[in-house]
């Protein structure tokens, strides 16, 4: 009997490894899914008792208040956000019952005052009562204001970013929301037509029409087959994928430059250009520019939709054959659509600015604790998309958009703005979704920004590049300033 | 003279104390609105009992394992420090069962002077166990506890008649096994071609019919398979179907239970340990395979039948289930959200969140079914393994002191005893940590609760009288006092 004794201990011995591997499970491989459950009140009701940090603008504006209840040990907080539906979508809230959302959510950690696992073994030992860690972020208040009223309470939004570092400026989504009310009207709000609280900053889904031929020109110069003065015929309409393709207006051109098709945003000239680079190349500028994947923004993940061209179940291939043309200017067809969020598109602008490097956009200035130590957040690099030379084509092309051609709307007095108007057709062409995107000065770009306005009867140029033109004026009027 | 072992014992102990007198330190630095002296005389109590149990065993025990009885008091101590932590009245009302095990304990190994008395009361003790076991289904002496009948109430003394039940179960099984081992199996014979064909075929014909006629999915196929191939096995040993017929009621018990009682927990309990003692018993690993093939079978079967273990089973398939969560897998889901929230090290004693002011506990029977959870709330992956392997050490000390023993009951007892904590530590455990669906057994020694106490210390007391027996040392005649 001693043997069959011995077998039962050895599968004993596994079975409590199993025991014990699933409790790792739970304790470290999957604690954070579990911690991030909507059920698990935990975080949030233990984390309710912390003074929670502040959330500061870039010039110190004080986005949130802390209000005491109770006290003693069963003093809890509850947050106010003194400036409203000013910063709703970068800011975000943080409530016991409704959760987190935005930089409330992502820099929850600091905002508590976590620590690593090392750090909590001695503040367990109550040495300490914990605090939380203010948050500065890179907002600009100021012209976060403008461009809100410049929206006016149309359905769009508005991004602006630092092109060398990726700090974002302005981060604007209308319909919008007030933090404060979030604990009494969340499923209201959710409900809601508009969506206000669908960030169409990062979660915006919609086509971006003409400003989509910044990225078709990058591909096009950068992989060397065009270059600014390549000619095409500029004939209208033009067969493309099969079906005809007009000219806005249905306007002819006969041959023209690239340059002179960027100006005046020739459709059947881009589409020609997306047809001879290819389906592959241009996914491949695309990913460059941060297409088809989350943008890497210091935001939550379940915040952010990732832009590109889809099809049917999603994400398409550069196999799937879509409209390789259509989807060039920025919009598509049935087997795969252009849909991008106005950060995307300020993303594009920016790394043409950039001398074709694109920063990881990013919220978060820096972190400072209660005693004053304080972690920068370093501007990082997400990719080299073009080479300095293609930049440099492509951003003299988008300043003769502004100084001569559609984006006239979008000039600033004494600065030069370059920039690209977009005008897609949408609900069966019964409005447009008008874009404009932007870096500015052209020479030295210090600024980049993206404006869109859902449902709107007038063109890119029209409506979206007199709001960049404000916000533009605004920030880098700051900068003038000091 | 003092037997070395008993000095191991004593040191053993230290750590027991080092345990008690940390944890309730740690536990009341925690509290600094109500120090309360009084309560530290819990641990003293405790400890004071752990060095009369030992003072016990030099008496009556000299050549007893020296480290069961401190292992066990290690888990209780955990156990104390934890209830303690939950609520102070419980700790103290548990110091009280262990005054009551601990008189348990002497009184069984002063009226059982011989273990092999137990084998003539066999049935006796057979028929008890099953009464107990079904007893909570007596109407107006059971009681439903969360859809189970596990509790039965006298007046105002309620108990869990199944902690008494195993007891019985393994006492009876032991030495019914003793006597049939040999009769169950017997050496295989020589087999004509005939003979073998009628034994193989007709088992896989029956499979492929089975197979094709319910379009069984690939793993139902080797589970059918498995099965087949035991029960040739078995059939090829031709056992007496005589000798197996109390070996079918045991499944029927067990099916029972799962019928009446509605608890999967206690019936896996249950057939684990009769299984393992078949094995240990018959060397037969093909038994093993007919019986776990029954069980599963049987369960199934009744497991879609009855709407409590049903439930139970769906929890655990998706906790996280919108329509379960806040409701019935409420248990499950919170068990996991605290072992996430404890981490790689805990969140030290007497911090873990367990309830808040108003709303439901965040660990509900925090003192009972998900001690665990707690556990490793408090004290992390660490502090969960560590009490994994302290049980894990308490069966190999079982399984040691059967190998040790010298006949054939002696040796089925302990294995059986070994075997029944190893399951309900995996059960309870398992259940907690989602290995398997979660019931409601308690975790030996540690959870709270008078019956589950005192039945252990009966189950030490046993396996101590069996560890005597087995490691007196040759020429040394039986202790004068007995």
């Amino acid at each position: 009997m001693n043997r069959s004794i011995t077998h039962l201990f050895v599968l004993f011995t596994v079975l409590f490894a199993v025991l014990v591997g699933f409790t790792s499970r739970w304790t470290v491989f999957e604690a954070e899914s579990l911690e991030n459950q909507t059920a698990n009140r935990r975080g949030i009701l233990e984390e309710a008792r912390i003074p929670r940090g502040t959330i500061f603008a870039a010039d110190g504006t004080r986005l949130t208040r802390n209000i005491p209840r109770g006290s003693g040990k069963t003093r809890t907080y509850k947050r106010s956000y003194p400036t409203g539906n000013l910063f709703s979508h970068p800011v975000g809230y943080s409530f016991i019952d409704a959760g987190r959302a935005g930089i409330e959510k992502f820099r929850n950690r600091a905002l508590v005052g976590k620590e690593s696992e090392f750090g909590s073994v001695f503040q367990d030992l109550g040495v300490s009562d914990r605090e939380g860690k203010d948050v500065r972020t890179t907002l600009d208040p100021a012209a976060q204001r403008t461009a809100v009223e410049a929206l006016g309470g149309q359905p769009g939004s508005i991004v602006a970013m630092e092109p060398s570092t990726g700090r974002v400026r302005v981060m604007v989504s209308i319909p919008d929301f007030n933090p404060n009310e979030i604990p009494q009207r969340k499923n209201q709000l959710n409900s809601l037509e508009g969506s206000p609280l669908l960030n169409r900053a990062t979660q915006g889904q919609s086509p971006p029409g003409s400003t989509f031929k910044v990225v078709t020109a990058a591909a096009a110069l950068d992989s060397g087959k065009f270059t600014p003065d390549s000619v095409l015929d500029g004939a209208s309409p033009r067969d493309v994928g099969g079906a005809p393709l007009s000219n806005a207006g249905g306007q002819s051109f006969g041959p023209i430059t690239l340059t002179q098709a960027l100006t005046n945003s020739v459709n059947t000239v881009w589409a020609q250009v997306g047809e001879q680079i290819g389906p592959a190349t241009l996914l491949k500028y695309m990913q460059r520019f941060g297409f088809n994947a989350d943008v890497p923004l210091d935001y939550p993940k379940d915040e952010i939709v990732p832009s590109g061209i889809y099809g049917e179940g999603g994400l398409v291939k550069a196999d799937s054959g879509f409209d390789v043309g259509r989807v060039a200017i920025g919009q598509g067809g049935a087997e795969g659509q252009i849909l991008v969020s106005s950060l995307q598109m300020a993303m594009v602008a920016s790394a043409v600015g950039n001398g074709g490097v694109l920063m990881e956009p990013r919220l978060t200035d820096s972190i400072v604790s209660k005693d004053g130590r304080k972690e920068e957040i370093k501007p990082t690099r997400q990719s080299r998309v073009m080479s300095e030379e293609t930049a440099g084509q492509l951003g003299e092309m988008m300043s003769q958009v502004v100084r001569e051609g559609s984006g006239t709307a979008g000039a600033l007095a004494g600065i030069s703005v370059a920039g690209k108007t977009g005008t897609a057709q949408v609900e069966n062409n019964a409005a447009n979704q008008a874009w404009f995107i932007a870096f500015a000065p052209a020479e030295d770009p210090k600024m980049a920004v993206a404006v869109t306005v859902e449902r709107t009867q007038g063109t890119g140029g029209e409506v979206a590049g007199p709001l960049a033109k404000q916000v533009l004026q605004q920030l880098l009027g700051d900068q003038a300033g000091g | 003279m003092i037997r070395s072992a008993r000095i191991r014992e004593l040191l053993g102990l230290v750590p027991v104390a080092l345990l008690v007198t940390g944890g309730f330190t740690a536990v009341l630095l925690t509290r600094t609105e109500s120090t309360n002296n009084v309560t530290l005389t819990y641990g003293l109590v405790f400890l004071g009992l752990c060095v009369l149990g030992h003072l016990f065993i030099r008496a009556r025990l000299p050549d007893a394992d020296p480290y069961l009885f401190p292992l066990a008091a290690l888990l209780a101590a955990f156990g104390l420090v934890m209830i303690y932590r939950i609520d102070a009245e419980l700790a103290r009302e548990q110091a009280q069962w262990f005054v009551l095990g601990l008189a348990f304990f002497c009184g069984t190994v002063v009226l059982l002077r011989d273990i092999h008395a137990l084998e003539r009361y066999r049935y006796t003790i057979a028929a008890i166990g099953i009464a107990l076991l079904m007893s909570p289904r007596i109407p107006g002496l059971g009681e439903q506890v969360n859809g189970a009948y596990l509790a039965v109430g006298v007046g105002p003394i309620q108990f869990q008649p199944a902690e008494f039940g195993k007891l019985a179960i393994i006492i009876f099984l032991a030495s019914y096994l003793r006597d049939t081992r040999e009769l169950l199996v017997r050496p295989p014979g020589k087999m004509t071609p005939r003979q073998w064909l009628l034994l193989v075929g007709v088992p896989v014909a029956l499979l492929a019919l089975l197979a094709l006629m319910l379009q069984l999915s690939s793993t139902q196929i080797v589970l059918f398979g498995l099965f087949g191939a035991s029960v040739i096995a078995v059939l090829r040993d031709r056992p007496s179907p005589k000798y197996f017929g109390p070996l079918l009621v045991v499944w029927g018990l067990a099916m029972l239970m799962l019928l009446f009682i509605r608890d999967l927990g206690s019936s896996l309990m249950f057939f684990g340990a009769f299984l393992a003692l078949l094995y240990v018993a018959t060397q037969r690993i093909s038994l093993v395979g007919v019986g776990t093939g029954m069980f599963l079978g049987g369960a199934t079967l009744f497991a879609n039948s009855v709407a409590h273990v049903r439930g139970r089973i769906e929890t655990w398939e998706d906790p996280f289930r919108p329509d379960l969560v806040e409701d019935e897998s409420y248990q499950i889901a919170q068990s996991l959200f605290a072992q996430a929230d404890g981490g790689l090290f805990g969140r030290g004693f007497g911090q873990s969140l367990l309830e808040v002011q108003d709303g439901p506990p965040l660990i509900p029977e925090a003192h009972t079914d998900l001690i665990y959870s707690v556990i490793t709330n408090e004290l992390g992956l660490f502090g969960a393994t560590a009490v994994v392997l302290i049980y894990l050490l308490f069966v190999a000390r079982g399984f040691k002191t059967a190998l040790l023993a010298g006949d054939a009951f002696s040796k089925l007892l302990a294995a059986g005893l070994a075997a029944v904590v190893a399951l309900q530590v995996f059960v309870i455990v398992g259940g907690v940590t989602k290995v398997i669906p979660l019931t409601g057994v308690t975790l030996p020694f540690v959870s709270y609760g008078g019956s589950s106490i005192v039945a252990n210390m009966v189950l030490l007391a046993l396996l101590l009288i069996v560890s005597n027996e087995a490691r007196r040392e040759p020429g040394v005649q039986r202790g004068g006092l007995v």
